[in-house]
């Protein structure tokens, strides 16, 4: 992503993806709690540069995939790759960056919008090894792309509800990642925050070529950046560019209330 | 015995200053474990471990071995036990925590039951500071340097995971061997403190210090340099009292700590009414601020979406 200068922007050559650019893949993955199946034979792709959004009503299964996409359950059949290895072997962390729904972390103890951010780099060096000038850039950078530059020293737990989500999309931008999964991230957060939050997006892939998972049942901030919407209902039941979904009468972007609607009733 | 350093009344008796040495290391090191587990929100497992080291106590008396090895031994499994249940989920962090606490105190107490004169346990019930000698002054400050620098080395990545587990895990940090660390030091903390404030207050130490700089602090950092120096500083005052009081200096100690919190939380809230105070006073003269009527609305359209979720 090169926030600092000189940063290296782009994993070396030839490991960005292993075949045809894709950073992640389901191949006809079924998961079940017990003997209840959540997700039936769900394949998807999302390549680099591509901004896709996973929709579905509640109960659909999109946090049961998520988790098995991020390799925190294990599939019942089918597979995940990311970046071409199983998500349990993945050695290179920091290249999928995560934004989880509800982050536990706003909760008794003080920590500063650049503390929490600074955990997004501990992925990118040893654990043990002290924060360096170049993560001390690339985190202010992060906090920048943001716009939570100002801030920055304030506790987390000051904020409002969409300042702080940025602040853990800023986490995920920290380390460089070049896929990054978002889970509901713009669930109850204003409308100006919602904007900021589109120019984030929008410019890790323009600029930096990563790809985007996003998951979400309100789509409205995004709705004209998005190249590719799946749709899914326990199985992937649509998965193509949002205009076709226009043509069938759904409007992502003017009508926030249809989708979630039309979702319930599809399938 | 080491000659007694010249400090002032009432630190200048040697066995006042071996119990200061020993409570100092105590105070600094206990509040830095503490502040991790208030932010896991498991405040009270220095408490159910304390009950398991006293399992441990009761092993020693009766086997002959010296009870700070048995009790070590047998809180550093049940911490990693409860670090198991916990992150299994085999049972909820407060039914892990008391079927521990309670198996090990009833552990206790059936084996001091077999003792005739069961007399020395209450040292390590209580504590018995003024009473230790150089060697245990020596383990102490050993473990609590070990303590202090081994957290402070990973402090970043400690907070990482017990801040948000799930993402540390898909961040690909060392989930695992953190959470080891974490319930090891608990019960190594818990043991190290037992003489200075005794086993039924250990958790006191840890934790009250933590609630005061919580309120004081702004960051993370500042959360961990205000709960050390307040539990030194309940150590040096909670002992310089039960000197001139001639009171038990492990209560005392973690009276100060729980006093020094009501005090904190007094002076914040005042200082929090006084805050909004000059603060509407200067929106009714000036107006808002654009910018604070902008973020007011921000943070209460937030506020509401949260409360309708």
């Amino acid at each position: 992503m090169g926030y600092a200068p000189g940063a290296h922007p782009h994993p070396p050559e030839g490991t960005l993806a292993r075949t045809d650019g894709s950073l992640l893949e389901a191949n006809h993955v079924s998961f079940s709690y017990g003997t209840a199946e959540v997700l039936h034979d769900v394949s998807l792709t999302v390549r680099a540069g591509e901004f896709v959004a996973l929709v579905g009503p509640n109960g659909s299964g999109k946090s049961t995939l998520l988790k098995v996409l991020l390799g925190l359950l294990r599939a019942s059949t089918g597979t995940v790759t990311i970046f071409g290895d199983a998500p349990e072997h993945l050695t290179e962390r920091w290249r999928l960056g995560y934004v989880p729904q509800r982050p536990e972390l706003v909760s008794e103890i003080p920590a500063t919008v650049e503390e929490v951010v600074s955990t997004g780099r501990l992925a990118r060096r040893a654990w043990w090894r002290p924060i360096a000038a170049t993560d001390r850039d690339v985190v202010r950078h992060a906090i920048a792309s943001v716009a939570l530059g100002e801030l920055a020293t304030r506790p987390i737990g000051e904020l409002s509800g969409g300042q702080q989500q940025r602040a853990f999309i800023a986490r995920a931008f920290a380390s460089e990642p070049n896929l990054l999964v978002l889970d509901e991230p713009i669930a109850g957060i204003d409308r100006g925050s919602q904007t900021r939050f589109r120019d984030s997006l929008v410019h890790l892939i323009a600029e930096h070529g990563a790809g985007v998972l996003l998951v979400s049942h309100e789509l409205s901030a995004v709705a004209r950046d998005v190249d590719r919407v799946i749709v899914l209902k326990n199985r992937v039941i649509f998965d193509g560019p949002p205009s076709e979904l226009t043509r069938t009468g759904v409007s992502l972007g003017v009508h926030r209330e249809d989708l979630p609607l039309w979702l319930e009733g599809l399938g | 015995m080491l000659a007694a350093l010249p400090l002032p009344y009432p630190f200048e008796l040697s066995f006042m200053q071996r119990a200061l040495l020993a409570g100092v290391a105590v105070g600094a090191f206990a509040p830095l474990i503490g502040t991790f587990l208030v932010q896991r929100r498991m405040s009270l497992i220095g408490d159910g471990i304390g009950h398991i080291a006293f399992a441990g106590v009761a092993i020693g008396v009766v086997t002959g071995v010296h009870p700070l090895w048995t009790a070590l031994a047998l809180s550093g499994a049940g911490a990693l036990g409860l670090e198991y249940l916990r992150s299994r989920r085999k049972a909820s962090g407060d039914l892990a925590l008391a079927l521990f606490f309670y198996s090990g105190i009833a552990l206790g107490i059936v084996l001091l039951s077999r003792e005739l004169e069961p007399t020395n346990i209450m040292g390590y019930l209580f504590g018995q500071i003024l009473t230790v000698n150089v060697a245990e002054v020596a383990t102490i400050v050993a473990v609590a340097t070990s303590v202090v620098v081994g957290t402070l080395t990973v402090r970043r990545t400690l907070f990482a995971v017990v801040a948000d587990e799930e993402w540390a895990r898909v961040a690909g940090l060392p989930v695992g061997p953190m959470n080891t660390l974490v319930a090891a030091t608990t019960a190594v903390t818990v043991v190290a403190s037992m003489r200075a404030v005794g086993i039924l207050l250990v958790a006191g130490l840890m934790v009250l210090p933590v609630a005061s700089a919580q309120l004081l602090a702004r960051s993370f950092r500042g959360t961990l340099i205000w709960a050390s120096t307040i539990g030194v500083a309940s150590v040096v005052v909670g002992l310089a009292a039960s000197r001139l009081w001639d009171v038990a200096p492990g209560g005392m100690i973690v009276l100060v700590a729980a006093g020094t919190f009501a005090t904190v939380t007094v002076a914040s809230s005042t200082r929090a009414r006084a805050h909004g105070k000059a603060e509407r006073a200067a929106a009714s003269i000036d107006g808002p601020d654009p910018a604070t009527a902008i973020l007011a609305d921000s943070h209460s359209a937030d506020r509401l979406a949260r409360d309708g979720e």
